[in-house]
């Protein structure tokens, strides 16, 4: 594979989970290799918690195993010829030898494998061997955890459970988590920033709710069809009528009914395509959701015959994409006021499943 | 039978074993690992010994060895005695010859391990030292014990070389297969015939042990 120029600069806060998006090829895994110290590029400067660990300028370079670094590999990397625990003791040599055995089974229990924790890699399903994977990376007391595309081997039950442990316990950890992926749907899960990368160039980045509430993303759009993101609040569950109520900064909305939680934070994600407007409040409609919102802004891309029109309701901005025609007919502009209508299918809800963890 | 041939036979195999393995898994991790230009010449060359005809071999090593060259001057400075028909001569050949028997399979099982696992031992904290006892050997193991095996039952086996370089001096040169040919000369096809059969028991055990040990160690790994 010829080499692409990687061009990226940025920082991640502790309890951070950035997460760089973007197809395979565009240098991700590239990011993390540096910052680990596995690969040296020709100009680099990578500092974690107030250290520097490369620095090309000054000819700083701490060999991986002197960085307190925390990383799943995409494959998991597993020792093959060690035991579950074996695999995560390895990873406590800074530990006393005595402190290292309780250690390990405690990392063990965290990730829900105390029972396990004889068995070698190949004994171990996709899911456990990256619960392996991970229990191994916190062994290090990581100053960064890097995940390389983590749940790209496993199903897509074990992938929601799997995100929910990591969403669980970087809530617990105090230091940043760079997540790595090309898959969407991790991102609208887990990360709370976002750096779309493409030929090794930053397309955008910044926090997630800004970046999918952007309407001048063509990239986005593109790639994974644009439509913002937020967070809302389990309010009930209504399962006779097959809906789940929520609560945003912005009002109440209503989605298709999913097993989770009442009080549960979760994630919203509607899709532009999705969102149809109106100027005035339609009465007789089956749609659940009709937002009153007004518009903030509206992108007008020279190419194709659809514009997205960003809006506000409450503090969140939402987002439609609709025909030039449509935007001519209904007189829309910023300041104008519409209603935004929603099927409650059409909104998208992620967020840790009930039952499902443990 | 000529016991003393199979005492010169099974030492001439264990100290081939004790030079050349601990340089066969340094060299063998070093083409597995690293990426280097003249890398393809430097493979060819280790393997050379494989496809050269043995008397060619040992013609060559006669040579290298003899009063003229710089390695036979010094050996003789240093130890009194020449290369060319005496053990040392014959082990030192015998590593030359078995290069290719004990580097491939150590480079293979390097190789095997995948380049993520190298780097996860890394990010675990492990020094390369560590990494290579801990890591990298245990992973290779299959590797390295094939290349040993392999090394004995060659040096059991070689004819051309020992004669051209060892000659057939009792106690001191002559294996078991110089034996078996020089009974053979003799018209003592009894002794030849039971030197033979030893040979062929040596050859099953090894090849026996070798496959139980793999086994092993794939139970070990799975």
């Amino acid at each position: 594979m010829a080499p692409i120029p990687l061009d990226v600069e940025f920082v991640c806060d502790p309890r951070d989970v950035l997460a760089i998006f973007g197809p395979s090829g565009s240098g991700k895994s590239t990011i993390l290799r540096s910052i680990a110290g596995l690969y040296r590029p020709e100009h680099v400067s990578v500092r974690v918690n107030g250290e520097t660990w490369s620095d090309t300028e000054s000819k700083v370079f701490t060999p991986p195993h002197r960085r307190a670094v925390g990383i799943v590999f995409q494959e998991y990397a597993l020792f093959p010829h060690l035991s579950a625990l074996g695999n995560v003791m390895t990873a406590l040599g800074h530990r006393p030898s005595a402190e290292r055995r309780p250690r390990a089974e405690e990392l063990l229990r965290l990730v829900h494998l105390s029972g396990h924790q004889d068995r070698r890699p190949q004994q171990l399903s996709g899911g456990e061997r990256q619960r392996v994977a991970l229990a191994r990376a916190l062994a290090r007391e990581p100053a960064v955890l890097l995940l390389d595309e983590p749940f790209a081997a496993v199903d897509r039950t074990v992938r929601r459970r799997l995100q929910d442990e990591i969403d669980e316990l970087r809530r617990t950890l105090d230091i940043p988590l760079v997540l790595v992926t090309h898959d969407f749907d991790d991102v609208i899960r887990l990360a709370t920033r976002l750096l779309i990368l493409d030929k090794g160039k930053a397309v955008a980045s910044g926090a997630l709710t800004d970046l999918t509430s952007r309407a001048d993303l063509p990239w986005l759009r593109e790639a994974v069809g644009l439509g913002s993101v937020f967070e809302a609040r389990v309010v009930r569950r209504d399962s006779q009528r097959g809906l789940l109520e929520l609560a945003f900064d912005g009002g109440a909305l209503f989605a298709a009914d999913r097993s989770l939680e009442s009080g549960t934070t979760v994630r919203v994600r509607i899709a532009a395509r999705d969102v149809i407007l109106a100027t005035s409040e339609p009465p007789g409609l089956s749609l659940h959701n009709a937002l009153p919102a007004t518009v903030s802004a509206v992108a007008d891309e020279a190419t194709g015959d659809h514009v997205v029109v960003q809006m506000v309701v409450g503090s969140v901005l939402l987002l439609a994409e609709v025909t030039r025609d449509a935007i001519a007919r209904l007189g829309i502009s910023v300041g104008t006021r519409v209603y935004a209508l929603i099927k409650s299918v059409s909104i998208a809800v992620t967020g840790p499943e009930a039952g499902a963890s443990g | 039978m000529d016991w003393t041939a199979l005492r010169v036979s099974l030492w001439l195999g264990a100290g081939t074993i004790a030079i050349l393995l601990p340089l066969g898994v340094w060299f063998g991790r070093l083409l597995a690992v690293h990426q280097f230009r003249g890398k393809v010449l430097v493979e060819a060359l280790v393997t050379v010994p494989l496809v050269l005809p043995p008397t060619v071999l040992g013609f060559y090593l006669l040579v290298l060895f003899g009063a003229r060259s710089p390695l036979g001057q010094a050996f003789q400075s240093l130890v009194g005695q020449s290369l060319p028909f005496s053990f040392q001569g014959l082990l030192v050949a015998s590593a030359i010859a078995n290069i290719p028997f004990v580097v491939q399979p150590i480079q293979r099982g390097f190789e095997a391990i995948p380049s993520d696992v190298r780097d996860a031992a890394a990010c675990c904290g492990l020094t390369p030292w560590q990494r290579f006892t801990r890591i990298e050997v245990p992973l290779a193991w299959p590797g390295i014990l094939t290349a040993a095996i392999l090394t004995f039952a060659h040096t059991l086996g070689e004819f051309g070389v020992v004669l051209m370089v060892g000659g057939n001096l009792p106690g001191e040169t002559r294996t078991l297969s110089v034996a078996i040919y020089d009974r053979m000369q003799a018209f003592d096809d009894r002794s030849a015939g039971v030197m033979a059969a030893t040979l062929l028991v040596i050859a099953v055990v090894t090849l026996m042990l070798t496959t139980t040990l793999s086994r092993r160690v794939g139970v070990r790994r799975g």
